[in-house]
């Protein structure tokens, strides 16, 4: 029956997605994360809208993909803009955004009290990473004179510590009772936790362990953030080009390389086949798959495909 | 392998997610305790089917035996023994606290306190530290004679190489400790920075933050030469001759760049670099010669020739991206023969699958063969 419904929901839920305003693309390390943000990216912001992708823990992989200066906010491609946050710049504009003075957050930056604070503080990192994110989504900027986006795509950090930076608002609204911060991360988890607001897209190879973090993440994120998983992308679909009357054809004929290659092309397009069908099985989310990009380098070009694929999906 | 890891008592793999460093862990523990020796695998995060692999329905913070019988009809001869565990990281951080308390007062506050819970959990580099400090036990034992630690799936290898002394660094908190007792003493050194830096924070913060970090320094005061005694243990072990680092890699650019990018830190730390495993390579079959185009359409029909051919091609050309990379990994880390492992057709989580992967690390199948690198 899923299987059935999945094409249509699919594009239904794909649809739907780009119209949020901030949309957090996950997944195990090694599965193409990166990738896939970019080429969302690029799919959004060929639908017009002012898009930016915002990688998180010092990481520059979208922007080595289609390459960008490293400057912040800078534009990609026409509509799509990217910025990598650092923590640490993050805790700076947040000061001077919230204290009176510019020379009072300097106090508190140079301040080896502070800095023990801020590194003894559970979450805090995180929570700074999550609020620049926010920062990004909101019709109205904290930072002066900068432009709205339609939508923030946030390429989040492997599964396990993307929950934890999803869920740093609210870890850090429960353990500050009061104090502005508190008040600032409910106002950051409200947002996160709506899923009028917040999309999820998990990406995953269709490959055993892959699949079963994506499960296990589906399985957990409506508790620990109260948002689901709207998109679950398997990345890397190698073609399965033979069917049983070739594979008996091949078995026949004389062995070489051409033949030894088919092989195990083969074998592995079928353990592919046969974890994509358990993960549809078993996943909510709709699943949508995306070929395998072979490129030494990754750049804008390569991930065409990817773009277009996505394109249709949505 | 077997040379590689001569003499060596602690294997450390380290390397990116996804590259297949667990399993690699396993496979070098199995064939280290096949040949006689007493092994203990520590993992971090292990597929279920592997811990079921191995005959153990859970893998817990304590090492279990492996049943030698569990590899009887799969061509492994286990002379020596195989243990297995998965780090928890948050019941290694309260053992560790619960044996250097003073007394159970003093753990309890520890293990009671809302900043500690987080800590031990959630926070970046406490699992780094946790496995480290489990590795640091289990060699103190002397119940193994070779022990295997998967790392954790940090992206930032100085994560690792740094966490005992960013977690004593932090732990000690001495400036900190000052600026949060601005009561007595303390307020009377403490500086006119510091008392701004502490009103802002309460108006930030609010007061519940700043006590609750103020008492978790304070129930730490008790443990912390003990802390800083054990990472200076963590960090002679990880610094040891008889410990060596291997790094694990796929053909992949951002696994590649990882453990060049780790390669460096090892030099820069002084830790001693044991070689590299590279995982997923495609390879071409060395066996079976070329076939042109001719004899392919010929023995298959145009149709499924063509299919042939485009597979052979892709296969090719991903060959040769991996050979590209190997190149690389070889230029940068100066590991002239890195251990080479296949790409193989599933995922890799039974017996099976770590008898075959163990064949390629100890050079017991035959070599893979990557095309000469394009220029």
């Amino acid at each position: 029956m899923a299987e059935t419904a999945a094409p249509a929901s699919a594009a239904a839920v794909a649809a739907g997605l780009l119209r949020k305003p901030l949309v957090v693309v996950t997944g195990k390390g090694g599965v193409g994360k990166s990738t896939v943000a970019a080429a969302l990216g690029l799919a959004a912001a060929r639908r017009g809208l002012r898009t930016i992708i915002a990688e998180v823990a010092r990481r520059d992989d979208v922007s080595r993909v289609l390459g960008g200066t490293g400057v912040h906010e800078d534009e990609l491609a026409p509509g799509l803009h990217h910025i990598s946050i650092d923590p640490e710049e993050a805790m700076e504009e947040y000061l001077v955004d919230q204290l009176p003075t510019r020379a009072l957050a300097d106090v508190l930056l140079s301040s080896r009290g502070f800095s023990y604070f801020a590194a003894a503080t559970p979450g805090l990192r995180e929570l700074l990473t999550v609020g620049k994110v926010w920062e990004l989504a909101q019709e109205d900027r904290r930072t002066p004179g900068a432009a709205p986006y339609d939508l923030v795509i946030l390429d989040a950090p492997a599964t396990g510590h993307g929950v934890a930076v999803l869920s740093a608002p609210r870890t850090f609204a429960d353990a500050t009772l009061m104090g502005r911060i508190a008040r600032q991360g409910r106002i950051i988890d409200a947002m996160l936790s709506d899923p009028a607001q917040t999309g999820v897209v998990a990406v995953a190879r269709p490959e055993e362990m892959p699949v079963n973090e994506t499960l296990a993440l589906e399985a957990a994120l409506p508790d620990a953030v109260g948002v689901k998983i709207d998109l679950v992308v398997a990345n890397g679909l190698l073609p399965d080009r033979f069917d049983a009357a070739d594979v008996r054809a091949l078995e026949a004929a004389p062995p070489s390389r051409p033949v030894r290659a088919a092989f195990v092309a083969h074998a592995r397009a079928r353990a592919q086949r046969a974890q994509l069908a358990r993960l549809r099985r078993r996943a909510e989310a709709p699943v949508v798959t995306l070929p395998f990009v072979s490129a030494g380098m990754l750049d804008a070009p390569a991930i065409e495909p990817l773009v277009r694929a996505l394109e249709r999906a949505v | 392998m077997r040379r590689r890891l001569q003499g060596r008592r602690v294997v450390i793999c380290a390397g990116s997610g996804g590259v297949g460093k667990t399993t690699t862990s396993a496979a070098l523990a199995m064939g280290l305790a096949a040949a006689g020796q007493r092994v203990a695998v520590v993992t971090i995060d292990p597929a279920k089917r592997l811990a079921n692999s191995l005959g153990l329905a859970e893998l817990d913070n304590e090492p279990r035996l492996v049943a030698p019988d569990r590899f009887a009809g799969h061509g492994i001869e286990m002379h020596g023994e195989l243990w297995a565990m998965q780090l928890d990281a948050k019941q290694t951080f309260d053992e560790l606290v619960a044996g250097l308390s003073p007394d159970d007062a003093a753990r309890d506050d520890v293990l009671a306190n809302r900043i500690y819970q987080q800590l031990s959990s959630a926070v970046a580099g406490s699992q780094e530290f946790t496995a480290v400090a489990k590795l640091y036990e289990l060699d103190r034992s002397g119940r193994f004679d070779v022990l295997v630690l998967d790392t954790p799936p940090s992206r930032n290898a100085l994560d690792f190489l740094d966490a005992p002394d960013r977690l004593t660094g932090f732990l000690e908190g001495r400036a900190l400790k000052v600026f949060l007792a601005p009561t007595g003493l303390a307020a009377k050194v403490a500086a006119a920075g510091t008392s701004v830096v502490f009103g802002v924070l309460r108006r930030l913060t609010g007061v519940d933050l700043l006590n609750d970090l103020s008492v978790f320094f304070r129930s730490l005061s008790g443990l912390v030469d003990g802390f800083k005694e054990r990472a200076e243990g963590v960090k002679a072990l990880l610094g040891d001759p008889a410990t060596t680092f291997l790094i694990v890699s796929s053909p992949e650019r951002e696994a590649v760049e990882e453990a060049i990018f780790f390669h460096g830190k090892l030099a820069e730390h002084g830790m001693p670099f044991g070689g590299l495993v590279v995982n997923r390579v495609h390879a071409l079959d060395g066996a079976a010669g070329e076939a042109d185009a001719a004899a392919l359409q010929a023995a298959l029909g145009a149709s499924l020739a063509g299919k042939v051919g485009r597979a052979y091609a892709e296969e090719r050309a991903l060959a040769e991206r991996d050979a590209a990379a190997i190149e690389r990994l070889r230029a940068e880390t100066g590991d002239a023969a890195p251990v080479l492992v296949p790409q193989l057709a599933g995922d890799v989580h039974d017996i099976d699958g770590l008898v075959a992967i163990h064949a390629h690390l100890f050079g017991l199948a035959r070599a893979v063969v990557v095309p000469a690198a394009a220029p």
